[in-house]
């Protein structure tokens, strides 16, 4: 046995005897966050928790919710950090979240917190609706540029304008439930029909229409303003409108999962989650977050969006959502038909 | 000695041959790869079969309501929600069917219901599956909840799981995804018609003219089989899209629908196509062609009573083998295909876009019976073809004639263009540093690492795909067609196993992916811990490309005379000293066409593993697939060319490391 060995051998039992002394718990935590802020997330949180150790499980929104909810039985998940209100609404109601009011909850926006009397989940940040709008294609196009939702269904726009497919995006689905809140039911179905008659076509994807909008394939694009401000830092002559009846939007949400192992690691984290601390660090990516007057203005967001955002009733759109979506298939659905 | 003698000696035994240890050993292999293809194929496959049946039912007699008086006190008697809407007939049977994530108001079964009277509510579920929410909250026990007017009007039923026909009929009550199944069966026939017939002159014009380059057009017509089916989609939307270069020769229609689905459709089939069809031609026998020319028929009627019946054949078998590549084929709809529904495509939106597992589950039904319907027929027109080739055929030469080389020169230079052009548009499009802004060349739309669908990670785990594919495979595949080939006896195990063998050729890939979910991503599985590895991709795509590695490893196989078996037992030598010291190196140039049709078949497929990646295994494919889909359509460009070189390189190699290998091993054929 050589020193070297030697030395190494001893090194990696005091490693493994420092992670052990270190990391007392390990928590599951589910997330739609993008991989990139993953590990931001992480180190910002251990350096005031170096005992709880994160394990990761990231996916995209739909994905990570057809996974909770297969595993409903038997859930893997310790905690959920960073995916839609929405999808935390439906395993609510399939009875998976363990309801929790963590430390300082009240400080936060009440539009952030579920409104239980003990909130099953609290909000992180916003995502927020905006129509993206190319300058350069829309001049070319001799189109003016809208102010409103409604301005969105005049003639001019016919074939110019493209939307997330509420059935497979859950930023589709936003927009199509906050019309229905804002405009109420029969008027929202109206105004979804006038709209239909200009939309070029639906996407799978809720970040596509931004994007399209972007490289001039279809000059205006309903999307959801991050992405907008993102497209436009790259160079694309964009311009974000935010429509003058207010915007549907959605959070992303924390909640623990009933069952978890540890619960106190778990309250540990959610308690970490809605702090101002963590509020800022959600702040490098999104514009609004839960905890109120905190935010910098991020740049080439549209500066009135918080008064922009409607008093999104997340109950009502998850209890509606099946029928809403069966409404819209066979209303818009049918546009494949060959013409 | 009469008769009742003889009726009178007993039976004797039937004599069977003694099996050898030789004999046990390859059953038993035979047995563990059938049983592979029973657990990768079989099992996932009737999983699927019993999701479709599994649906989701509001259940109104599992709850009891109460309804008090103006007061708020006194209750009314119990009476089932059953009961009360076979009063009021507020809702149909139909009205009963629902998806997992269902929701039934409840107000709507009383008639005077308004949420600001005093009124209170109780309500209770009577059985342990009933289940309803107030709000978001959910309530699964017996007790009775007591609420007041404006809680109760967001009382929510869940439905409850049962078995049945419903996911069927809610299916072809849709319009919206019943009118899939034409359009998928229309944009499949023209496409086919378009393709076969592309095709056929492409083959005629390199087997029946004289005209030059013939060499470097069979390459041109093969390299479509390099890339994945997305990308002649996105080479579309650079051509024809709303920016597109080429747009105006469109005029005015739109390239996303079916427009596009076609024309891409008959880039990615038109090598299969030709394939068939140039070997059905290459066996023509000249004798035919210098009879009918000494009989004076004119070269049109040639063509239509010697050409055209010779290659009969080879036209069905490729109309359907096109046909079933578009129909199962995902990926082009999904770039190109806008608002037209296409199954392939229905299927993925049910299970990502809705986590509807039971309507995708239904879809891939729907989707199978075309598609296995197609393959039968092919397989029962390939077993219909007599050789056409006997040993005193003459094979047939071209004769020169400057005009009609001319014209097929020109036609196959079209073809050419087009399958050089949909590529190099790709390229292009990957080099432009913002279509179509900025012009100016730039490698930003490599940063794979900057995009989604997982970043140069998913290029290396594709590579490792193709290579763990090609090598785990290519050992599977052939041992299996070996020891059914080879075997003795064991007739039904052997036919068996013939079956499963050729069942993948019949099942769209999306199918099997969506298989494998719900076979390998049930808890009780235990083969559940592969789920989410790299190692279930590796089975799915074996699975799913084996039955033409498979038929080209039987082939092979077919060719060596049995005599090699008898002699080594008689030498007592063990089968499988033999197949590794003769079986092997004789059909080394078989093994390697596997091994190569498997690694460029793992590199380029999406269907199978769209459903089946984790974040640490995505693909390169995939990335294809997800970057055009969150609209970064050029980086998604330089992804699909990353693909089309490392094939064409994996290709060159192999043609280099077989020529190699094959003239040290093969040295005894040119004695």
């Amino acid at each position: 046995m050589t020193i070297l060995k030697k030395t190494m051998t001893s090194v990696a039992a005091l490693a493994i005897s420092a992670t052990a002394a270190f990391a007392e718990a390990e928590l599951t935590v589910y997330t739609a966050i993008e991989a990139e802020d993953l590990a931001r997330y992480a180190e910002t949180f251990n350096a005031s928790h170096p005992d709880i150790k994160i394990n990761w499980v990231r996916d995209s929104t739909g994905v990570i919710t057809a996974k909770l909810l297969a595993e409903r039985d038997n859930p893997q998940a310790d905690v959920v950090w960073g995916l839609a209100a929405t999808s935390l609404l439906l395993l609510k109601s399939e009875g998976m979240l363990e309801a929790y009011a963590p430390a300082g909850v009240e400080k936060l926006d009440p539009k952030f917190v579920d409104k239980d009397e003990t909130p099953a989940w609290v909000g992180m940040d916003a995502w927020v609706a905006s129509v993206c709008y190319n300058t350069v294609e829309a001049e070319k196009l001799g189109l003016t540029p809208p102010t409103s939702w409604k301005d969105l269904t005049d003639a001019q726009y016919k074939g110019h304008v493209i939307m997330p497919n509420p059935a497979s995006s859950g930023t589709g689905f936003l927009d199509v439930s906050s019309w229905l809140q804002i405009f109420g039911e029969d008027d929202g179905w109206a105004f979804m029909d006038g709209l239909h008659e200009n939309i070029a076509r639906y996407t799978h994807s809720g970040s596509a229409p931004c994007k399209l909008a972007a490289s001039g394939e279809i000059p205006i694009g309903v999307s959801f303003a991050f992405r907008g401000a993102k497209s436009k830092a790259a160079g694309a002559p964009l311009e974000i409108i935010v429509p003058s009846e207010g915007v549907g939007w959605d959070m992303e949400a924390t909640a623990i999962v009933a069952g978890t192992d540890d619960l106190e690691a778990a309250q540990k984290l959610v308690d970490f989650t809605i702090t101002k601390e963590a509020n800022e660090m959600y702040n490098v990516g999104y514009a609004v977050v839960a905890y109120p007057g905190i935010a910098k203005p991020v740049e080439h967001f549209p500066t009135n969006l918080l008064d922009a955002m409607i008093d999104n009733d997340f109950e009502f759109a998850a209890n509606n959502r099946a029928a809403i979506l069966k409404e819209w298939a066979s209303r818009y659905d049918g546009k494949s038909d060959p013409k | 000695m009469t008769d009742a003698t003889q009726h009178n000696l007993p039976p004797g035994p039937i004599i069977k041959g003694k099996l050898s240890r030789d004999d046990i050993i390859m059953r038993g292999s035979m047995v563990v790869i059938g049983l592979y293809l029973l657990i990768t194929m079989v099992f996932p496959l009737y999983a699927m079969l019993s999701k479709s049946f599994s649906t989701f039912q509001f259940d109104l007699s599992s709850y009891e309501v109460q309804v008090s008086d103006e007061t708020g006190t006194t209750f009314s008697n119990p009476i089932s929600l059953n009961d009360l809407n076979e009063q009021l007939k507020v809702l149909e049977d139909s009205d009963m069917i629902a998806g997992s994530d269902g929701r039934l108001g409840v107000t709507q079964f009383f008639p005077d219901f308004s949420f600001r009277s005093p009124v209170k509510y109780r309500i209770r579920n009577t059985t342990d599956e009933g289940r309803f929410l107030v709000g978001s909250t959910l309530t699964d026990s017996t007790d009775w909840v007591e609420l007041d007017s404006n809680t109760f009007r967001r009382v929510q039923l869940r439905p409850v799981k049962s078995i049945g026909f419903g996911n069927f009929q809610s299916y072809f009550d849709t319009p919206a995804l019943s009118n899939s199944i034409k359009n998928s069966v229309l944009i499949a026939t023209i496409s086919t018609i378009v393709t076969v017939t592309l095709a056929f002159w492409f083959a005629f014009a390199l087997s029946r003219s004289c005209m030059r380059f013939k060499g470097l057009f069979r390459l041109i017509a093969m390299a479509p089989i390099l890339v994945p089916s997305l990308l002649p989609g996105i080479a579309l939307v650079y051509l024809f899209g709303n920016q597109g270069m080429l747009k105006e020769l469109l005029f005015g229609a739109s390239i996303y629908g079916p427009i596009g689905i076609v024309i891409g459709s008959v880039f990615f089939t038109f090598p299969h196509a030709f394939l068939i069809i140039s070997t059905a031609l290459a066996i023509s026998d000249g004798r035919l062609y210098e009879a009918a020319t000494s009989l004076r028929a004119t070269p049109w009627r040639t063509f239509w009573t010697v050409t055209i019946p010779g290659a009969r054949y080879g036209l069905v078998s490729a109309a359907f083998v096109v046909f079933n590549l578009v129909i199962t084929d995902f990926g082009l709809p999904k770039v190109i295909g806008g608002q037209f529904n296409v199954l392939a495509v229905d299927i993925y939106k049910q299970v990502i876009g809705q986590q509807n597992f039971e309507m995708g589950a239904v879809v891939s039904v729907v989707l199978v019976l075309p598609a296995i319907l197609a393959f039968a027929i092919d397989r029962f027109v390939q077993s219909k073809q007599v050789a056409l080739l006997s040993a005193r055929s003459v094979p047939y030469q071209p004769k020169p004639n400057k005009k009609a080389d001319w014209i097929l020169f020109s036609y196959a230079s079209l073809i050419g263009i087009f399958i050089i052009g949909m590529l190099a548009v790709c390229q292009f499009a990957a080099l432009v540093k913002f279509w179509p802004y900025d012009l100016s060349f730039s490698l930003n739309n490599y940063q794979f690492d900057r995009m989604d669908g997982g970043g140069w990670g998913a290029y290396y785990n594709s590579i490792k795909l193709g290579l763990l594919t090609a090598i785990v495979g290519t050992a599977i595949i052939f041992f299996g067609a070996y020891l059914v080939e080879k075997s003795n006896g064991f007739r039904t195990g052997r036919a068996i196993f013939q079956m499963f063998a050729m069942l993948p050729m019949a099942i769209p890939g999306m199918v099997l992916g969506l298989a494998y979910i719900f076979f390998f991503n049930n808890p009780a599985n235990p083969l559940h811990a592969i789920y989410g590895t790299m190692a279930i991709l590796v089975v799915c795509t074996v699975t799913h490309f084996y039955t033409v590695s498979h038929l080209t490893a039987t082939t092979a196989l077919q060719q060596m005379d049995r005599e090699f078996e008898s002699v080594s037992a008689s030498l007592k030598q063990p089968t499988l000293k033999l197949f590794g010291r003769v079986t092997v190196p004789v059909c080394l140039p078989s093994i390697l066409d596997i091994s190569i049709y498997l690694f460029v078949n793992a590199m380029t497929t999406v269907s199978a593993v769209v459903f089946l990646y984790s974040p640490t295994t995505s693909l390169a494919s995939i990335a294809v697939l997800n970057m055009d889909d969150a609209g970064d359509i050029a980086p998604a460009a330089a992804m699909g060319m990353m693909i089309f070189y490392t094939n064409a390189g994996a290709r060159i190699f192999h043609l280099i490391a077989s020529r190699g290998i094959l003239s040290r091993t093969q040295a005894w054929r040119n004695r």
